[in-house]
């Protein structure tokens, strides 16, 4: 014990074919420190995990645990080492209770029976002394998304790990979650345990972390105290320039109003409240106007209503004049673009070959299909290698690849080009840079912008400050299942975006409350 | 060495060659089987399995063997088509044994009762079977329920509504628990041979039946291949959600895909039982074989039609070929061993074309990265990323 690293990679590097995804990084760890692993999408955070979990093995590099090399080859071995993670996505089984989850697979027996009782006073004292507040009877389902990710720290803690790995656990959270988050965060390092807090969010890097390590592109940029760094070099170390990223455009000039919302209201499949409640909006030819908002504030279900996957419970939807409330999927394709927020569940079919998914909107139109039924094979192979090349769409055999096997960037790349290209007045773009590398996202802004300058409507929804701040000419901002907000990005700022995100402030809706402190 | 190593990477020739290595193994089980009963004998009995018709001494008898072969493969064939357009729309159809049983029970009632023609028969028949395809498909798409559930349910309530139906006095030969022969009930039920019984020694049961079964096939694969029909239902198969997305009824399409599922497994009963091959006996208390055997056919011929119509062919001929071995010293049933014993292995076709992809990269592993794990590495690192 006389080093002061509870875990240590050391020249850690991980190639896979084509890409190196590590490429000779060493990561730290401080007995009893808050240590942020920073990095944008790709930059190898994942992978770096997946390392220390034993669910990849590293070809160069080793690891050590208080000093002395281990080798981890499976999540097993990882857990003996008192390595645990809450996961971006939690792994609860739905219909247990919190109790249950946290024993599943350490259960303690006597004959074959559970005892609960002894594991109640674990999970009690547990959630006492570290401030986890939980209904250990309470079912997965019935629960908060905070209190299931308490259940995961618990579940951690109820293992007796020392090293814990927290990867992106805000994204799911509202900022009073958040906020409550840290302090749970703190108490657990001044009890000795040492975390890995893996983000790309400088602001709560700022507040928890004390020392920070950047990986960009797979690369080692290094490790810095956050006491002496601001967030400015933060970015700059992450992003690898000045991260002013503003989106070269002409100002907006609308036109007509294509898209009018009146009064929407979608129910929610998550619980018996709507998830969409009342909410009014127009979108002008000429312009882009983006969603705002943390993710799971009735977002997804406004897309759906829009769009015609969701039936509307009340209100009144109108496309270029013509009312569409009532309207099929099909018949708002014709007018309505759409770039899903899942490309996998929704935008592609993975299994069809590229050409296939290109046509998946217009499959049925003469121009793919003959008046008998049959597809126009030739014309198809034609139309996929035009969009492959306007869009500049890579795959390994151009228009047969099977689409499972493209990258998620030229993946969402055929998704714009095959939206874009059909006829359509109004785009609705969902997080359409989810996933993608920098280079990537300059792209499907330049198309956005592109789009918006040939006369359609755009309406984005994104989750991603940057941009909200960059991208469209005004800011919608909607916070549980409400717009409480609209803004002129030129005006606002972050700080000022991030109070209506978190419900702090409103300037629109029932209660005028902006406007009456105004 | 190029040539070969595409050959082999070649889904097609994998989907042969796996149905072929299933074959060849359950051939080898089913002779052991055979070994450990009586070892003297086995070679002869798995050669007689295997060679069936051409076992006959006389030209004639084989001829008229393979005519019966060939009568009773056309009812297998259309039940396997029948699972293998569903299972494209990625629905398990165990019902077809149900539809089947409907299209017997309309076909036969059509001839007997309202001395209908062979063509308004397989009509009958064809709907009915339909309608029974249908009603899963409904079940399916507006309640949820799985189709296996709902489909072998109604395999049970067919057989007893059929045996009900056709226990009618219009139908049913007082002296027997039989239907009444077609030649004597209503001789223009019959499916018109077109001279094909020349070909098979004048085999009455040769008829018409065999051409549309195979017709049938080939206008399968070119709905699922080349329609923008089978581009919408395909599509739902893969991916429900993304169909949605694109505007595609899913619903309907369900529904639509287990009728037309059900309608070639009844118009296959109607092209067994309007032969005169056979008749329906109103006292069977179990669900016939040939929708079960469909799924076998499907499986065996690599879940293509075309693939489906070979399948059937050998399923059937090792069938017969169990009816002729020794009876005195082997239970018959050892021709339905070996084809459950490969309709078992069939199970294992993915297995064996990993195992051939394995194989494959393995030998490039100098070469390129086109390695099939590295590529699904790369994938899971690419879905890292994304999160």
């Amino acid at each position: 014990m006389d080093t002061p690293y509870a875990i240590e990679m050391v020249n850690i590097t991980k190639r896979f074919p084509g890409i190196i995804a590590n490429d000779n990084i060493t990561l730290q760890l401080k007995r009893g420190e808050i240590h942020a692993l920073l990095g944008e999408n790709g930059a190898g955070k994942s992978t770096l995990m997946s390392v220390l979990f034993g669910l990849y093995q590293a070809e160069e590099g080793i690891i050590k645990k208080d000093g002395k090399e281990v080798k981890i080859n499976n999540p097993n071995d990882a857990n003996d080492l008192g390595i645990g993670m809450v996961h971006q996505h939690f792994k609860l089984v739905q219909c247990f209770t919190v109790l249950e989850n946290i024993i599943l697979g350490v259960e303690t027996t006597k004959g074959g029976m559970l005892q609960m009782d002894e594991a109640r006073a674990k999970v009690k004292a547990l959630s006492e002394k570290y401030g986890l507040q939980v209904d250990p009877d309470a079912k997965i389902e019935d629960i908060t998304v905070g209190m299931q990710q308490r259940t995961e720290i618990l579940k951690m803690l109820y293992r007796d790990n020392e090293i814990l790995i927290f990867d992106e656990p805000t994204a799911v959270l509202t900022p009073q979650e958040i906020d409550e988050l840290m302090i749970i965060m703190k108490n657990l390092a001044a009890e000795g345990k040492s975390i890995l807090f893996i983000t790309h969010k400088l602001n709560e890097i700022k507040a928890v972390a004390d020392r920070v390590t950047v990986l960009r592109r797979g690369k080692y940029i290094g490790t810095v105290d956050v006491a002496t760094t601001s967030k400015e070099e933060m970015s700059r170390m992450m992003v690898g320039r000045d991260v002013q990223m503003v989106v070269d455009k002409k100002p907006s000039e609308p036109g007509e109003v294509i898209l009018k919302v009146e009064n929407m209201t979608v129910a929610s499949k998550m619980h018996s409240n709507n998830a969409v409640k009342d909410v009014s909006f127009e979108v002008r030819e000429g312009e882009i106007v983006c969603i705002a908002g943390i993710d799971g504030n009735g977002q997804t279900e406004l897309v759906y209503g829009l769009t015609g996957m969701e039936p509307l419970v009340d209100g009144k939807i109108t496309l270029c004049g013509e009312d569409i409330t009532k309207q099929s999927i099909r018949d708002r394709s014709k007018l309505l673009s759409h770039i899903p927020e899942d490309r996998h569940k929704h935008g592609l079919i993975l299994d069809y070959p590229l050409e296939y998914n290109m046509i998946l909107q217009r499959y049925y139109q003469p121009e793919f299909t003959s008046g008998a039924g049959f597809l126009k094979r030739k014309e198809i192979r034609e139309y996929s290698e035009r969009l492959e090349k306007d869009y500049d769409v890579r795959s390994g055999q151009g228009p047969v690849t099977i689409t499972r096997a493209m990258s998620g960037g030229n993946q969402q790349k055929a998704i714009i080009a095959r939206e874009i290209d059909k006829d359509h007045k109004l785009l609705v773009a969902v997080q359409p840079t989810r996933g993608l590398d920098v280079g990537a996202i300059e792209g499907v802004h330049r198309n956005l912008i592109a789009e918006r300058d040939n006369g359609r409507a755009v309406l984005l929804i994104s989750l991603e400050l940057e941009e909200v701040m960059n991208v469209p000419d005004r800011i919608l901002v909607m916070y549980e299942g409400e717009i409480v907000g609209e803004l002129d990005p030129k005006k606002t700022t972050v700080e000022e975006l991030g109070l209506y995100m978190a419900g702090a402030k409103r300037n629109v809706g029932a209660e005028k409350e902006g406007k009456e402190e105004a | 060495m190029k040539e070969k190593k595409l050959s082999l990477k070649n889904p097609s020739f994998q989907a042969i060659l796996t149905s072929l290595i299933c074959i060849i193994l359950g051939l080898l089980i089913g002779y052991i089987v055979l070994l450990l009963i009586n070892p003297a004998g086995a070679g002869e009995a798995i050669k007689t399995i295997i060679l069936n018709f051409l076992t006959r001494s006389s030209s004639m008898a084989r001829a008229k063997a393979l005519g019966n072969t060939l009568a009773k493969t056309a009812p297998l064939l259309m039940c396997a088509l029948s699972i293998c357009f569903c299972y494209k729309v990625g629905l398990f159809n165990i019902g077809a044994a149900g539809q089947y049983e409907a299209g017997a029970c309309m076909g036969l009632y059509a001839a007997l009762a309202w001395h209908m023609p062979w063509f308004i028969c397989l009509l009958v028949a064809g709907a009915a079977g339909a309608i029974v395809g249908a009603i899963s498909g409904a079940l399916k798409a507006y309640r949820n329920v799985n189709e296996v559930i709902s489909g072998i349910m109604l395999n049970w309530i067919m057989l007893y509504l059929t045996n009900m139906i056709l226990s009618t006095k219009a139908v049913k030969d007082p002296t027997s628990p039989y239907t009444i022969k077609l030649a004597t009930g209503n001789k223009g039920a019959l499916i018109p041979s077109a001279g094909l019984n020349a070909l098979f020694a004048n085999n009455k049961t040769v008829t018409l039946a065999i051409p549309l079964a195979i017709l049938f096939a080939v206008l399968i694969w070119m709905i699922l291949a080349k329609t923008k029909f089978g581009y919408e239902l395909k599509a739902t198969g893969f991916n429900k959600e993304a169909s949605k997305y694109a505007g595609m009824k899913e619903k309907k399409n369900i529904i639509v895909t287990l009728a037309i599922g059900g309608a070639l497994a009844g118009i296959g009963a109607a092209f067994l039982f309007l032969t005169g091959y056979q008749e329906w006996s109103t006292t069977q208390t179990s669900v016939p074989g040939m929708g079960f055997n469909g799924i076998a056919a499907t499986f065996l011929g690599g879940l293509h039609p075309i693939g489906t119509i070979f399948a059937s062919f050998f399923i059937q001929s090792i069938t017969d070929g169990g009816a002729l071995i020794n009876k005195s010293v082997y239970p018959s049933q050892i021709s339905d061993l070996i084809s459950s014993i490969i309709i078992y292995l069939c199970g294992f076709v993915l297995f064996f074309k990993f195992a051939i992809n394995n194989w494959v990269s393995k030998r490039d592993k100098g070469g390129a990265n086109a390695n099939a794990v590295a590529d699904k590495n790369d994938q899971d690192k690419k879905e890292g990323g994304d999160k």
